[in-house]
């Protein structure tokens, strides 16, 4: 990234009080803690337990993965953003020395007429199938459209180059109002809109168009002093994982299908690989491989069923990387967002109605995350008048997928603006305006649910005592702003299984792909339980076979539900050491008590690694499982305070100093909380700044590497620092509310916030890039 | 293809190979050599994941060719630690907590040696500007500079005793 280097230098730690040396290493802000009680182990930071692995390069991710026999692969990607596939020949390719097979959409199960679950929701087979491999028409540059296996991945390319597809190019809508619009090509000839959750027979863009409601918005603004309406787009942007997909397959001659993979879900991808190739779920293996990154991206399934037929006809293994193109081209994206937002309030402070109107970007599917982005704008706020529409628009690019929070960012970025600009009118501090409304336990969300304990106020408290709040900020095109984000968390499945040593160390088998320390903040909450060390828990992330059905990585949830399924297979573990403890101490089972890893009966007693030791003894080994489905699901609100630096000249914005403040119920690792929170923001800040896929006039992107789909260096961010609130979430044994996704809503609303203040100008578009921010200073928007 | 012998060196050991003239340095360390700790990320000099020491620099391994390694001294991730233990800089990087999903952290790991083995008191401005050439996109950077922070004060005491 060597051309970026030199615009960035010297401005990135100067001022904000991050000068060099200033800062001891590790030094840590206090957190704030409101409702939660010590732990000996959750709450601490312990090392994590693939560290070595990780800092040794010998964790094996999904590219590393070798198998005798293996063959490598390439996939051929549609160069045209919308066009119908009149004919594919893959003689010549076969041909080719070295080529074993080629596969298409023919060879493939035709798609039935069925809903299947992806991880983070449910849509139509049909929609998976044609994603995976194109089948009638592409759909957006970058569509795959047929796969070959080869000795090696170069011959794999040369083949792929000698496939003849002939297309007829067809008119394409990139953006959500193009394709709204009355004479847009259709992408999907049997798609009909759904309006107010009726099927219309509307043949549309427009996959689905549904409304919120609470009260009478038009009653709450006649009764506003002050009335904002604004607004707002945003430029699709991609999660930028590091490590490309990838995936591994054998079709065993059993029959039996292993896949290796980098994915946030190993049984979604054994689900829905089977589904998509028709055969039981039961036949197929996952190994989830370490995997670098997913931010949502690595969620849906992309290469594993093309890799397991080229398996199948090939009888050996095959494996499928995506490059970097591939990767920016094929997979993802975030929606590019068109979202209007009127906030009506009284001189005294309190908003009286909230509307927006919500379009999104799709992509080539339907499914773009607009829901929760509806579920999530005015989250933050007590109205009792809101209304919000939303619209799935499916367009000519990449079939979105979930990016942290999906949905939330682009929301956030028109509310929470609008919000700062009435706080401004009515000469109101901005977070003493947003305290005023904020959202507490009974308010009930614009969809429906009624929340229960949220730390929404207490986020916006500790931004306010924060001493970022009051550092003074001199000098000319400088600003400071503020902004509130919301991400509700789910719940869905996990399951996880204890087996205790005799050493008196303990195996957890769990499901959840681990892509940020997760394994650890699992086997502390077990740890916490049984009374030992989180270093003598050993966790392992196993495949398919091995542990019971798991969930995504996904929606915040590992720590906190998987950590719950440690947790309760952890009680168990406790109730059967009981009963060991009683054989030893010569007691009656229900007299045992326990305390810290000790058990006690009748002044006597015997520690765990005792216990675990004499096992064989009393009654074999010590074994427990469980399951968890939980309900008690606690929502995430991150807040941040920004300071900027605006360069008139050239528009740029430099971050001067960042703040992220989130309530994440209980931080059972705070490290890897901080360090989540840190990330977040930093996306966030890419998002806000730089990010944005260039459409050309082809329809394909035109930035399509890391050199110029520009994302954060460690030169353009200041230290980021974090302010953990833990307000704890009732629903959950150790509080936990999940800390994955929320910090990523309000960075570019705070930063535009920011901009704002430091140069008087409304930037209503993202990215607020050089050339936006400049043209908005020269001619006054 | 006609494949090319090339004679190096990788992680102070002598080594032969056979490499077709179009695979890269990271092919062969990875495929040809099974040193898959350095990682791909973008193949074309834009991630720093591939990042490795070639004769005292540090280069994108995607941008070389493994015919180049002829002649070569080349250190991979897999030649940071000593023994069976943990390098200072993969110390500090775990205590620190500078990494969540682990990709870019072998590319991380090798430019800190290379950082710290020519500037062993860097500012925190100096540790952003080299680590420029390496994207991490889980952590936003603070605990990866403050790790690097945290091992160069430890190297400098080792040093100094």
């Amino acid at each position: 990234m060597s051309t970026t280097i030199d615009s960035m230098q010297t401005k990135t730690s100067r001022n904000g009080g991050f000068a060099n040396g200033v800062r001891p290493p590790a030094a840590y802000e206090p957190n704030i803690v409101l409702a939660t009680r010590a732990y000996d182990v959750v709450g601490t930071r312990p090392v994590r337990h693939d560290g070595a692995d990780k800092v040794t390069g010998r964790a094996l991710y999904g590219a590393d993965k070798q198998i005798a026999g293996l063959l490598h692969g390439f996939v051929l990607r549609s160069p045209y953003a919308h066009a119908k596939i009149v004919s594919i020949d893959t003689s010549k390719a076969e041909e080719l020395d070295g080529v074993f097979a080629v596969v298409t959409a023919a060879d493939l199960p035709p798609a039935r007429d069925k809903i299947v679950d992806v991880g983070e929701g449910d849509t139509r087979l049909a929609y998976v199938h044609g994603n995976v491999l194109a089948s009638g028409k592409t759909l957006y540059k970058g569509h795959a459209v047929a796969a070959v296996a080869a000795s090696s991945v170069h011959v794999a390319e040369q083949a792929a180059k000698l496939i003849d597809v002939e297309y007829e190019p067809l008119g394409s809508s990139m953006t959500a109002p193009q394709a709204m619009s009355a004479d847009a090509p259709l992408l999907h000839d049997d798609l009909k809109t759904v309006e107010y959750g009726r099927q219309t027979d509307k043949a549309s863009n427009v996959a689905q168009h549904f409304q919120w409601k609470i009260g009478n918005s038009d009653e709450g603004f006649a009764k506003a002093d002050v009335v904002v309406e604004r607004a707002f787009d945003t430029a699709t942007v991609h999660q930028g994982y590091i490590e490309p997909h990838n995936a591994t397959a054998l079709w065993n001659n059993d029959g039996r299908v292993h896949i290796w993979t980098s994915t946030q879900g190993a049984f979604v991808v054994r689900d829905v690989t089977a589904t998509i190739l028709e055969i039981p779920v039961s036949q197929i293996k996952v190994t989830p491989m370490e995997i670098g990154g997913g931010f949502g991206g690595k969620i849906p399934v992309y290469l594993e069923p093309a890799a397991a037929l080229l398996s199948k006809k090939t009888g050996r293994p095959v494996k499928l990387v995506m490059s970097r193109a591939d990767v920016l081209e094929g997979t993802g994206p975030t929606p590019g967002s068109h979202v209007s937002v009127k906030i009506g309030a009284a001189k005294d402070g309190k908003i009286t109605a909230m509307e927006s109107v919500l379009a999104y970007e799709a992509g080539a599917y339907p499914g773009s995350f607009v829901a929760p982005g509806g579920m999530c704008i005015f989250a933050a706020y007590a109205c009792e008048n809101i209304s919000v529409d939303c619209y799935d628009v499916v367009v000519n690019k990449p079939s979105s997928a979930a990016y942290r929070a999906p949905g939330a960012t682009q929301a956030a970025f028109a509310a929470e603006q609008v919000i700062d600009e009435i706080a401004g009118k009515l000469g109101i501090d901005p977070i003493e305006f947003r305290m005023q409304n904020a959202a507490k336990e009974g308010v009930r969300r614009v969809d429906g649910p009624k929340f229960r304990r949220i730390g929404c106020f207490e986020v916006l408290e500790a931004m306010k005592n924060h001493p970022h709040y009051s550092a003074p900020l001199e000098g000319p095109n400088r600003g400071r702003g503020v902004a509130m984000g919301f991400w509700f968390n789910v719940g869905l499945e996990s399951s996880c299984t204890l087996n205790v040593n005799s050493d008196g160390t303990v195996n957890l088998i769990e499901g959840s792909t681990d892509i940020g320390g997760t394994r650890t903040s699992i086997a502390m909450q077990a740890a916490e339980v049984l009374g030992i060390s989180a270093e003598d828990i050993n966790p392992q992330v196993v495949d398919t076979d091995s542990v019971g059905y798991t969930s995504v990585t996904g929606g915040s949830r590992t720590t906190f539900a998987t950590g719950w399924a440690a947790h309760d297979a952890a009680q168990k573990i406790v109730g059967e050491m009981k009963c060991r403890a009683a054989q030893l101490l010569e007691a009656d089972a229900a007299a045992v008590t326990h305390e810290k890893g000790v058990y006690s009966a009748g002044g006597k007693s015997v520690a765990f690694r005792e216990i675990a030791a004499k096992s064989s003894r009393t009654g074999g080994p010590i074994s427990a499982s469980a399951t968890v489905k939980p309900r008690g699901v606690g929502g995430s609100y991150a807040g941040n305070i920004v300071d900027v630096e605006v360069d008139p000249e050239t528009g740029k914005v430099d971050i001067l100093r960042f703040t992220a403040v989130q309530d994440v119920g209980k931080a059972v690792h705070p490290s890897y909380v901080e360090g989540q929170m840190q990330g977040g923001s930093a996306q966030g800040i890419g998002w806000a700044l730089n990010e944005e896929y260039f459409m050309g006039a082809d329809g394909g992107m035109q930035n399509n590497t890391l050199l110029d789909y520009r994302m954060p260096t460690s030169l353009d961010l200041p230290m980021i620092d974090t302010c953990i609130v833990e307000v704890a979430n009732p629903g959950h044994p150790y509080g936990v509310r999940g800390v994955g996704e929320a910090n990523i809503v309000p960075p570019p609303a705070a930063i535009a916030n920011a901009i704002q203040n430091a140069v008087g100008r409304r930037l209503q578009r993202l990215p607020m890039n050089p050339p936006a921010v400049w043209h908005a200073i020269a001619n006054g928007n | 293809m006609k494949k090319t012998q090339v004679q190096t060196t990788i992680n102070s050991r002598p080594v032969e190979f056979l490499c077709e003239p179009r695979q890269s340095l990271l092919e062969v360390l990875r495929d040809n050599r099974g040193l898959t700790g350095t990682k791909e990320g973008c193949n074309d000099g834009n991630c720093g994941a591939c990042t490795v020491e070639m004769d005292g620099r540090i280069v994108p391994s995607c941008l070389v060719l493994g015919v180049e390694a002829e002649g070569a001294q080349i250190v991979t991730i897999e030649g940071i630690a000593v023994g069976s233990g943990l390098h200072e800089i993969q110390k500090a990087f775990l205590e620190g907590a500078a990494l969540q999903c682990g990709v870019c952290t072998p590319g991380f790991i090798v430019a800190t040696k290379a950082l710290l083995q020519q500037n062993p008191n860097p500012t925190e401005h100096e540790i952003r500007f080299w680590l420029a050439n390496n994207l991490c996109r889980c952590t936003g950077y603070d605990k990866i500079v403050r790790s690097v922070q945290a091992a160069a004060c430890r190297l400098r005491e080792e040093v100094s005793v």
